[in-house]
């Protein structure tokens, strides 16, 4: 469309910058590799060099020789740059079965400890944190980038800003998610829960991180409505804190050319640190993307307006400052000072209503359209969504009492409580913007059954009241089974005959889990028929609105609305 | 589909007026019962951070008007515990350790306080039901190296086997026969057989009997003439189906080749006296004799 021929140095410089800094890791990487002693650390530079060869030719493969010495800029494009939304949609599918099997794995393993098969590479401590990177970070993160340039876009009605950054955020994205799993399984960690990968993928994802925050704010200064819209908000806030986050608690100084490093803070500062990053990992990739996520899809598969443009105001400004101070509640009953579990106490209970205002924005835009959840199986997925995200607000918010923290820490509660959000809303919120997305990506008419998303909805739904179910149980069995004294005042449980009492519960969470993993066999079966371009024969259900191509455009510049007469 | 034309707002809100990619929003005031619980977490923060230590200060925080504690409540109730159990120390701690399992009500309670220590201390070796393992010897049976009575296993557990820094420790070294040259590999292996018959295992008749003559030469000062061991010197009885070891002919030759000299640690420099007379109590509950 508009390609442009192009001699001028800027285009020059525009064509071989990137491609030459891209040969310049290479080489670094190469240098690495050859002067370390580190078998693990060679083999991530390994995989760092042949990515950043690979990336810097691909980049030069996009432009067009012409024989005059000239060459041709890759097309520009007018209408929004979908293509690394396509590549985002499927590697959230794929990120999302391997995360949930890994997670089934070690859900066996903890049932069968024999399924650790004696080997270092498939032992529960390795495999844990495979699980729980692939699913927040590559199921989650590649959810959130797909969207975010989703939904950027069309409440901008702009094209994406530079699409070429864009698409090196998503390689690099996942060249980041294949460095830190490979990294678990070879034994490379820095111990710190969901910052487990070693100073080098650091440094790499934080270089990722700055460009996805420059394409995203760089879209909004192009945007040709007056305001940003809410869930820009969301994913704004995502964004910025996670930057924050990442850097603070992976500054670290490594041990030479090698794959161990050392955190500059220690002791309780650096646990208190560890838990400021992690639970603001749950406040602000979890959910404060999420609900930018919610904000886009909820009214547009309704087709109604959001319920309160001040209810989204306080909540999220609420939300965001709330969020940041209560990661100490990670750490009650431990030698972090009083003062300071306190505080983390008191912060959480008054994030209860700030996290509830993000539910009660999701729920009532359906006011007028409730019978959408019965008919529609896109808006029940929502909905199903949004209940759980308000369960686990609350329930995290009681659990960060001091009085029940006592009981529920360090036990499987924990663990269902994670759960509940992670596959509820988590995982109910992402499924349903692919379903959304899909379609409209590829140009179909309409998912290629609506029956089979019915069919996944009860099936993530069993599972995860099994899964919850078993977990809530276990876990407050195993709190009580600790803390029990006899009449003469002594512990009446050894540690192991605990763990022999969860094995049933265990059972029931495994079950729950592969009826999690079903629900997502079946999204892969209909994303794939959908980009296929087939249609199922079946019963009509309510598709939700219909696509109108024509106008889901951005707008041409210097088209932008006025701002509207209030 | 909807009932309601989304043109007529309910309870008459408007829209802001924006619309975003055909999303719009409506006016709608906050929930009063959601902002009146913000507001009631809010007081209740401050009201709480006023209570309880809640704010820095250079040296320490403020303490909190209530001067609550984690550690003063953890050390309230530790003492509250302690108290109540005091007197049933203190008499336990008075009474001759013999005389211990002859009192019902006082053996009652050192059993139950030597359960909860040895769940804490013991279980890492002998496991949680003191059934022991390879190396590690089972609590339950009658079968005891150094004494089954209370008072030896009070002396096992308070010094240890072989435990270095403690000066009245259990010692005895078998010697490693094979490692150290005393017997050659077809000597040892003479001795296997002659251990395998003692213990009424299948054995080579023919090689046991050059064994015996070695046992009797080299081990018997030790185990006895007959294998039936010396509690005075740890060295087990050969002639019962009990093997700390194992009593195959691999581990046996293992035993008698290099020596095995286990051990174990010491108690007395890390628990009180009367937690090693519970200890001593909950063990010979188990499987303890004379």
């Amino acid at each position: 469309m508009t390609a442009a021929i192009s001699q001028s140095r800027g285009a020059k410089a525009a064509r071989y910058l990137p491609a030459l800094l891209m040969f310049a890791l290479a080489f670094l990487a190469f240098l690495a590799l050859a002067l370390t002693e580190d078998r693990g650390f060679a083999i991530h530079m390994g995989i760092m060099l042949v990515a950043f060869f690979a990336g810097g030719l691909w980049w030069l493969a996009r432009f067009e020789d012409l024989p005059d010495g000239s060459f041709v800029l890759p097309d520009g494009g007018t209408g929004y740059a979908d293509d690394v939304i396509r590549a985002g949609a499927i590697a959230t599918v794929f990120w999302a079965v391997v995360g949930l099997f890994a997670g089934v794995f070690i859900a066996a393993q903890l049932a069968f400890p024999v399924l650790n098969l004696g080997l270092e590479y498939t032992s529960f401590g390795r495999l844990r944190p495979l699980h729980t990177s692939a699913v927040i970070f590559a199921f989650g993160g590649n959810a959130l980038i797909a969207t975010s340039f989703w939904v950027v876009q069309r409440t901008c009605r702009a094209r994406l800003f530079a699409p070429g950054l864009a698409w090196f955020v998503f390689w690099g994205y996942q060249l980041f998610i294949v460095l830190a799993a490979s990294g678990y399984v070879l034994g490379i960690t820095q111990s710190k829960e969901y910052a487990e990968p070693e100073w080098y993928v650091d440094l790499w994802l934080t270089i990722v991180w700055v460009a996805y925050l420059v394409v995203f704010a760089g879209t909004i200064t192009r945007r040709r409505e007056p305001h940003i819209y809410v869930a820009n908000w969301f994913y704004l806030a995502f964004i910025l804190t996670i930057a924050m986050l990442h850097i603070v608690n992976n500054l670290a100084l490594p041990v030479g050319l090698s794959s161990k490093s050392y955190p500059v803070f220690a002791g309780v500062q650096d646990a208190l640190t560890q838990w400021w990053y992690g639970h603001n990992a749950v406040g602000f990739f979890l959910t404060a993307g999420f609900l930018g996520m919610m904000y886009y899809f909820v009214p547009k598969q309704a087709n109604r307006p959001v319920y309160s443009y001040r209810l989204s105001i306080v909540h999220f400004w609420s939300l965001i400052f709330l969020y940041i101070w209560a990661g100490p509640h990670h750490l009650h009953y431990t030698a972090l000072p009083d003062w300071a579990q306190t505080l983390g106490m008191v912060f959480s209970v008054i994030l209860w209503m700030p996290s509830w205002g993000g539910m009660i924005n999701g729920l009532m835009t359906l006011e007028g359209a409730w019978d959408k959840i019965r008919t529609d199986p896109l808006v029940r997925m929502m909905v199903a969504a949004v209940a759980f995200y308000g369960m686990s607000t609350f329930e995290g918010p009681m659990m960060s009492i001091k009085a029940v923290n006592s009981l529920s820490h360090y036990t499987d509660w924990t663990v269902g409580h994670v759960h509940s959000g992670a596959l509820g809303w988590v995982g109910m919120i992402s499924f349903a913007a692919i379903y959304f997305m899909v379609p409209r990506l590829w140009g179909r008419e309409r998912l290629y059954s609506l029956r089979m998303v019915n069919w996944h909805f009860w099936l993530a739904m069993a599972g995860i009241a099994l899964y919850a179910a078993s977990m809530w149980v276990a876990g407050i069995m195993q709190g009580l089974m600790w803390r029990e004294y006899n009449a003469e005042g002594f512990l009446v449980w050894s540690f192991a005959e605990v763990v022999a009492a969860m094995h049933p519960y265990y059972l029931i969470r495994l079950a729950g889990g592969l009826l999690y993993l079903g629900g997502a066999l079946i999204l892969v079966v209909n994303v794939v028929q959908t980009i296929r371009g087939r249609v199922r024969a079946e019963a009509p259900l309510d598709a939700g609105p219909v696509h109108a191509p024509a106008h889901d455009v951005p707008l041409p510049a210097g088209g932008a609305r006025p701002v509207a007469a209030e | 589909m909807s009932d309601r034309d989304p043109s007529v707002p309910p309870g008459g809100v408007e829209t802001t007026g924006h619309e975003w990619d055909g999303i719009e929003e409506y006016n709608n005031p906050l929930p009063r019962w959601w902002l009146v619980i913000l507001m009631a977490t809010i007081v209740w923060g401050i009201a709480f951070s006023i209570a309880y230590p809640a704010w820095p200060g250079f040296n320490a925080s403020n303490g909190g008007l209530l001067g609550w504690s984690s550690r003063g409540r953890l050390e309230a109730q530790m003492a509250a515990v302690e108290a109540a159990r005091a007197e049933a120390w203190q008499r336990i701690a008075a009474l001759p350790l013999a005389e211990l399992p002859q009192n019902p009500e006082l053996m009652r309670l050192a059993v139950a306080g030597g359960a909860s220590a040895f769940k804490v201390h013991c279980v890492q070796c002998h496991g949680s039901g003191g059934a022991g393992g390879p190396g590690y010897p089972n609590l339950n049976d009658d079968d005891w190296l150094w004494g089954g009575d209370i008072e030896s296993l009070y002396q096992t557990i308070a010094h240890g086997i072989r435990a270095p820094g403690y000066d009245e420790t259990r010692i005895s070294q078998m010697p490693a026969f094979g490692r150290d040259g005393l017997l050659d590999k077809a000597q040892v292996a003479q001795v296997v057989e002659h251990v395998r018959a003692l213990s009424g295992q299948e054995h080579d008749a023919r090689k046991a009997a050059a064994g015996a003559a070695i046992f009797a030469e080299q081990c018997a000062s030790c185990h006895g003439p007959e294998g039936k061991g010396n509690r005075e010197l740890g060295a087990p009885n050969l002639t019962d189906a009990i093997w700390l070891y194992g009593g195959d002919r691999a581990s046996l030759f293992q035993t008698i080749w290099n020596a095995r000299n286990g051990v174990m640690p010491g108690w007395s420099q890390r628990l009180d006296d009367v937690t090693i007379r519970k200890l001593a109590a909950y063990v010979h509950s188990l499987g303890g004799g004379a």
